[in-house]
């Protein structure tokens, strides 16, 4: 057992530091209030919308935004803990990276697409020049995923597709959805169903704005009426996506801020140094002191959640259990902190940032809200209950 | 980064875990519990034999020369199977002390000792106060010609009553600097003036009330040096903090998979109560809580294996396990239902120990107080 990094992972870390303080503007990490954990702020990033599109081209130079894909793909050829290293810096310093194809798309090609597909899309994912948005869920088909009902229907070397997506994040930012629709409708609903990429830019897709919560356009309802797809589009096999998606779910849950959690935190703590309550410092206060020492532990318990799974891929393990667990923790986590967040902060943590007497620009009052997408996407905090339960304890199916 | 154990701590804890099994039923521990003693010398011998005793101490002591990281291992096993005895008291909180801070003749008598099975120990430190910090030593050791003479109470110390030597932590100078002027004695428990009664606990731990009076020692039973005691005790009771959170992990693994067989079996509304989501997700929170108790236990007995600073991560590992120790208990005994209301039964075993290893060496608020103040607030 070595908690140490090498000096190898050390090297990198140092590396990815450095390029972040070169390529991001100074004041670029207090200015974006991304919470972390969050779906939902998407609209600030869009504000700093320059900086991202350069930084994105200059990770893509070096490989970094696939850091640990092979090189021929265009990757970095990193490890897993290298990759995780790699984000837990990105998250700490909130700089803009990885998206749903760098993260899970390409990944997932990698494992179940074709020669040819792979080398079709791996290399432009690589570049940053493709990118994906979550075509999953449905009106009707949330926590439910497999009783999706959008269609698609066979046509020469073309499927039609029809039906609905919904709660598509950054949608109208991406190039393409990555997207489970119904093949066969007679099959059990997990057994019909196909994973494939369709073009935004399609006759017949019409994305539509959603407003969350935080007052921002993160995400869409986006309607596919006999939408054209050339089958060479489809992952793998037909009617095998559910346990693709399966695969790819993980890949998401394991994609985890977790610098973001100790970024924020730490301003948190900081302001309360600085900030006097009759005559005394906030952190002076006992209670004040234990409510944040407490979220201080969870989060060094969430990090060994996430150098464990980095750890447990370099060895060829497949982490699905701990892909939940470190969803469900972190995500639960990024509420306490918010929670924890605004009471520290009394009567000045619901100012939006515009006030004069705002504080950290807002961002504990946007994270408040933005905390609840945490909870719910990405499957809710149940669902990955669910998951713990019966595919890590061997609990039997209602 | 390397998160496993080693192809030798496997093999540790693997044979531990048969050992105790085996060894060291459940029955056994409920009598054990019950008893006076709270040993037995049969079950001591063997593990001596094992060489677990010795495991941290250097081979010229008659050890196996060890790491500290090994060590909690076999603490974990030891809490997985609820082991009951002086282990703790013994290698723990004295061995690890008199290797810290023993002369060298101190160590050549002792430390074989206590590694061939011969010889157990106590640990005194706390007093009526109850509590860790050097302030609240008051018993006093006055030098009298070649002798010191103790005379104090001290409270809640483990295994007293059947330990052959007392590890007695006094004052021997007051200044205004409460750390300043505290050395650790060697007592022999059977010295006149050395009054031992059992006090009977929640999870019969065997904590006893010592009253010293007027006890007599020659000098040389000073442990290390005399009024440098203080810095020994708190790297002594920090890493008692790492070890007594090993064992709650290994109580906590054993509390959910005890309860995930049960789910598994207990049938009610006609299908298996595991199969319905309230159960399932009370499980998944016991293994979320038991899987981050050990990651961050780890961590911070590593720290103190490689001789890094870890008071931080030490009190980050002790709140957190000591509090999900007992959340994991309460949501078994929500799972048992009436049959672990029972005393035949023994989830009630775990429950009791989470509440006893909580309070341990200081509980949640205690550690948060240390952890915000390494945090700079």
């Amino acid at each position: 057992m070595d908690f140490r990094f090498s000096d190898r992972e050390e090297a990198s870390r140092t590396e990815v530091e450095d390029f972040i303080k070169k390529e991001l503007p100074t004041d670029w990490t207090e200015k974006n209030i991304y919470w972390p954990g969050g779906y939902g702020t998407l609209a600030e990033f869009e504000e700093l919308n320059s900086h991202i599109e350069r930084f994105r081209h200059r990770l893509a130079e070096k490989g970094w935004l696939t850091i640990s894909w092979p090189k021929e793909y265009g990757g970095a050829g990193r490890t897993n803990i290298e990759q995780a290293i790699f984000h837990e810096r990105m998250s700490y310093y909130r700089a803009p990276g990885g998206e749903v194809a760098t993260l899970i798309g390409g990944p997932t090609i990698m494992l179940f697409g074709s020669d040819e597909m792979k080398k079709e899309w791996l290399p432009k994912i690589a570049r940053g020049e493709t990118r994906f948005w979550l075509a999953y869920s449905e009106p009707n088909a949330g926590s439910d995923l497999a009783s999706i009902q959008t269609r698609a229907v066979e046509d020469g070397d073309d499927l039609i597709i029809n039906g609905q997506k919904i709660w598509g994040t950054a949608a109208h930012v991406s190039h393409y959805a990555w997207m489970i629709v119904r093949t066969d409708p007679n099959a059990a609903p997990h057994r019909g169903i196909t994973l494939l990429i369709v073009d935004n830019k399609s006759p017949g897709v019409t994305i539509r704005p959603l407003t969350n919560i935080c007052g921002s356009y993160s995400f869409n309802e986006v309607f596919f009426d006999n939408v054209l797809v050339p089958k060479k589009n489809i992952v793998g096999e037909k009617n095998k996506g559910w346990y693709y998606v399966m695969v790819a779910l993980d890949f998401e849950r394991l994609v985890i801020p977790i610098g973001g959690f100790k970024r924020t935190f730490e301003e948190i703590t900081q302001y309360t140094k600085e900030t006097k309550h009759n005559g005394q410092s906030l952190s002076q206060n006992p209670l004040i002191r234990n409510k944040l020492a407490e979220i201080a532990i969870q989060i060094e318990v969430a990090y060994m959640f996430f150098w464990q799974t980095a750890w447990m891929l370099d060895k060829g393990l497949v982490p699905n259990i701990e892909a939940s667990v470190l969803k469900l923790f972190t995500t639960q986590l990024s509420q306490k902190l918010a929670n924890t967040g605004m009471q520290v902060m009394g009567h000045y943590g619901p100012l939006e940032r515009e006030s004069k007497w705002a504080s950290l620009r807002g961002r504990v009052q946007s994270g408040y809200l933005d905390c609840i997408s945490a909870l719910v996407g990405a499957g809710t905090s149940e669902i990955q209950r669910n998951i713990i339960a019966m595919r890590g304890l061997g609990l039997p199916r209602a | 980064m390397d998160l496993g154990l080693s192809e030798e701590q496997e093999m540790l804890k693997t044979s531990a875990r048969d050992f105790l099994q085996k060894e060291c039923s459940k029955q056994l521990v409920k009598q054990l519990d019950e008893s006076d003693t709270g040993y037995s010398p049969e079950l001591w011998r063997k593990m001596a034999e094992l060489g677990w005793m010795g495991l941290i101490f250097p081979e010229k002591y008659g050890g196996s020369g060890g790491s500290f990281l090994d060590l909690i291992v076999l603490l974990e096993e030891m809490g997985y199977n609820i082991l009951p005895g002086p282990f703790f008291s013994t290698v723990v909180l004295c061995g690890l002390t008199i290797l810290a801070s023993g002369t060298e003749e101190q160590k050549r008598e002792l430390l074989p000792k206590i590694a061939n099975g011969e010889m157990i120990l106590a640990f005194a430190l706390t007093e009526p106060s109850a509590s860790y910090d050097a302030a609240s030593i008051k018993a006093k050791a006055t030098a009298h010609n070649d002798d010191y003479i103790i005379n104090g109470t001290k409270l809640f110390v483990l295994d007293a009553n059947v330990a052959d030597c007392i590890l007695c932590v006094a004052r021997t100078k007051e200044t205004k600097n409460p750390e300043d002027g505290i050395t650790i004695f060697l007592v022999d428990a059977k010295s006149p003036g050395i009054k031992c009664t059992l006090l009977k606990t929640l999870a019969r731990d065997k904590q006893c009330e010592i009253v010293l009076d007027k006890v007599t020692l020659p000098k040389k039973n000073i442990l290390g040096k005399l009024d440098q005691g203080w810095p020994i005790v708190k790297d002594t009771l920090q890493k008692a903090t790492a070890a007594k959170c090993a064992e709650m992990v290994g109580g906590a693994q054993a509390a959910l998979e005890m309860t995930v067989k049960y789910a598994k079996e207990r049938v009610q509304f006609n299908r298996p109560i595991g199969s319905f989501q309230a159960i399932q997700h009370y499980c998944a929170n016991m293994v979320t809580d038991v899987d981050g108790a050990r990651f961050i236990t780890y961590k911070a007995a590593w720290e103190l294996s490689e001789g890094l600073p870890a008071t931080k991560d030490v009190a980050v590992a002790k709140a957190w396990t000591s509090e999900a120790y007992g959340r994991v208990t309460l949501l078994a005994h929500q799972i048992f239902g009436a049959i672990g209301f029972t005393m035949d039964h023994d989830i009630h075993l775990y429950y009791r120990r989470a509440k006893a290893g909580e309070i341990m060496f200081g509980d949640g608020d205690f550690q948060r107080a240390i952890v915000a103040q390494e945090l700079g607030l």
